[in-house]
């Protein structure tokens, strides 16, 4: 862990009963940085990101967040109400189903503004202006802002939960399959939004998926898990090229060439 | 009355009451568990204020109840008799007469006093039921004063109505801390609750809360900065006494689309028209 570490897992462990979700797992990530953590399903993925987020408790490790402040924070020791400020502020948390962090019976610009509001913005135009603004960034018509998100595109959704997600303008965005059970062409148009707004905003961002192509797209980084444990990692270049270890080199080579 | 304690509850059921009362005159706004009674009416016709009102009522109270601002509907009538025939205390009609007013869904004209306390029936006392299903999150956005949701709520009706369309029930924040159902009072009435001198008792009997407003507590309608909260009321004058700033009534005459609008306290337009001011059907009437 250097000085400017933003967020530090040290010896991450946790079981449901007999099955070992996370063993002794080290992570680091740095400001601006993206880390994409990749392997095949029930490899324990979406559970490091929920410990990492602090959602879920480890039997055992702990988990630092370095704040704007430079003070480290131990996420699992820190009071409730820190840990919702964080999750509504400096953080975000965009599902792989959107339906899971969007109000469905809430307008597009409602879902946007929501986490504004809950900061304390009191001003409805400035709000107005702001869920326009990320509309505009996101690619959805400014015209769909006083829709429901039930009448929105599956990409559509995916979207406008990163509007939503990203604008408090996080600092960490933790980010669970975010392309998952999108059709290809619109799962790129979304790797590519994400990358040009993480890029611009300096966002950090663990990104958890199994699919290979959008690690190597979006993360400068990557870590490979395999039953509960990071077997290899490194720069995503690097790790893809030239894999190390068995299970990755099966990863890799499993990935059909188009 | 033989047969029944004072005031028709026992007095352990009074105490456990009280001790809830106290604790929610402690935390202002914050919803108070308590063990409601099964009591001789129906839920929803004010089990919770009837019970508020039986745990605070002394020999010599003098009780007032009104029902959407009127002492001679039913639910009034019928709530008054119960406590005089059970409590034997002195009833009135008069706002300046009591000292415990029961109220369903208005707040009395008449400025109250320190010595008086207002009694609200309440049928949902959580605010945030519409926006968030589950209990167990409410009950945690209160404890973390997470109240953006709220807010949504506001910021969606601007976006479909150009307004706040919240007409009753308006949500409030007590204390600067908690938010608070008014109970269905008119949105008119919210500028009332604020700075208070009487203390104000809430009690909700099916779903087993009270909370309370302690006497001169800052009560704000939440709003944002550039859209104000703004009461509601109808651009009529009294038909009975010509008062231009109440609470009105809308009374259908006739099947030929003849109307009446009249205010809503029934005690408040007496007084009026006993100190000689009327209204235009007011006079119409005397005339025939």
């Amino acid at each position: 862990m250097t000085p400017d570490t933003l967020l530090a897992a040290r010896g991450l462990s946790l079981s449901f009963g007999a099955i070992p979700a996370l063993a002794d797992v080290d992570i680091d990530l740095w400001p601006g940085e993206m880390l994409a953590v990749v392997g095949e399903s029930g490899s324990g993925k979406t559970t490091l990101l929920r410990v990492l987020s602090g959602l879920l408790r480890p039997d055992t490790g702990v988990v630092w967040y370095r704040d704007p402040d430079g003070r480290l924070a131990d996420v699992h020791a820190m009071p409730a109400p820190m840990l919702r400020t964080l999750h509504r502020s400096d953080w975000g948390f965009m599902h792989q189903d959107p339906k899971d962090s969007l109000r469905m019976t809430v307008s597009a610009g409602g879902n946007v503004g929501e986490r504004l509001m809950a900061k304390g913005a009191r001003h409805y135009g400035d709000i107005r202006a702001a869920a326009l603004d990320w509309l505009r960034q996101v690619e959805i018509d400014a015209g769909r802002i006083d829709d429901l998100p039930r009448v929105f595109s599956g990409g559509m959704l995916q979207r406008l939960q990163i509007a939503r997600t990203l604008v408090t303008q996080p600092r960490l965005v933790f980010m669970d399959e975010p392309t998952g059970g999108l059709d290809v062409s619109v799962q790129a148009r979304l790797l590519d939004l994400i990358r040009t707004l993480v890029a611009r905003l300096g966002i950090a961002a663990v990104l958890v998926t199994h699919d290979i192509a959008a690690a190597r797209l979006l993360a400068q980084r990557i870590a490979v898990m395999q039953r509960g444990r990071v077997v290899e990692t490194g720069l995503t270049d690097q790790v893809l090229d030239d894999p190390q270890h068995p299970y990755t080199q099966l990863l890799v080579s499993s990935v059909l060439q188009a | 009355m033989n047969g029944y304690n004072f005031a028709y509850l026992d007095e352990q059921t009074k105490r456990m009451i009280r001790r809830a009362l106290l604790k929610a005159v402690a935390i202002p706004g914050h919803q108070v568990p308590f063990g409601s009674r099964e009591m001789p009416l129906p839920y929803g016709w004010g089990t919770g204020g009837i019970q508020v009102t039986a745990a605070i009522l002394g020999a010599d109270d003098v009780l007032k109840v009104i029902d959407q601002g009127a002492d001679d509907t039913t639910n009034a009538v019928s709530l008054r008799r119960f406590f005089a025939r059970t409590a034997g205390v002195r009833t009135t009609t008069r706002t300046a007469d009591a000292t415990v007013i029961q109220t369903r869904h208005r707040v009395p004209e008449q400025p109250l006093r320190e010595d008086q306390i207002l009694v609200y029936q309440v049928p949902q006392p959580e605010p945030l039921w519409r926006l968030e299903p589950s209990r167990v999150e409410t009950r945690r956005m209160h404890g973390l004063a997470d109240y953006g949701l709220m807010h949504v709520k506001l910021y969606e009706d601007i976006a479909r109505f150009g307004h706040v369309a919240i007409s009753y029930d308006y949500p409030v924040l007590v204390n600067g801390r908690t938010l608070m159902s008014p109970s269905p009072i008119p949105s008119f009435d919210n500028p009332k609750l604020h700075m208070n001198p009487a203390l104000q008792l809430f009690g909700a009997g099916r779903e087993k809360r009270i909370y309370a407003i302690p006497p001169y507590t800052e009560v704000r309608s939440l709003d944002f900065d550039d859209h104000p909260f703004c009461p509601a009321r109808l651009p009529h004058v009294c038909g009975l006494c010509g008062a231009t700033e109440s609470y009105l009534d809308e009374v259908v005459t006739d099947d030929r689309g003849g109307r009446l609008f009249v205010c809503s306290d029934t005690d408040y337009c007496a007084g009026r028209r006993a100190a000689g001011h009327a209204g235009a059907d007011g006079m119409k009437a005397a005339a025939e």
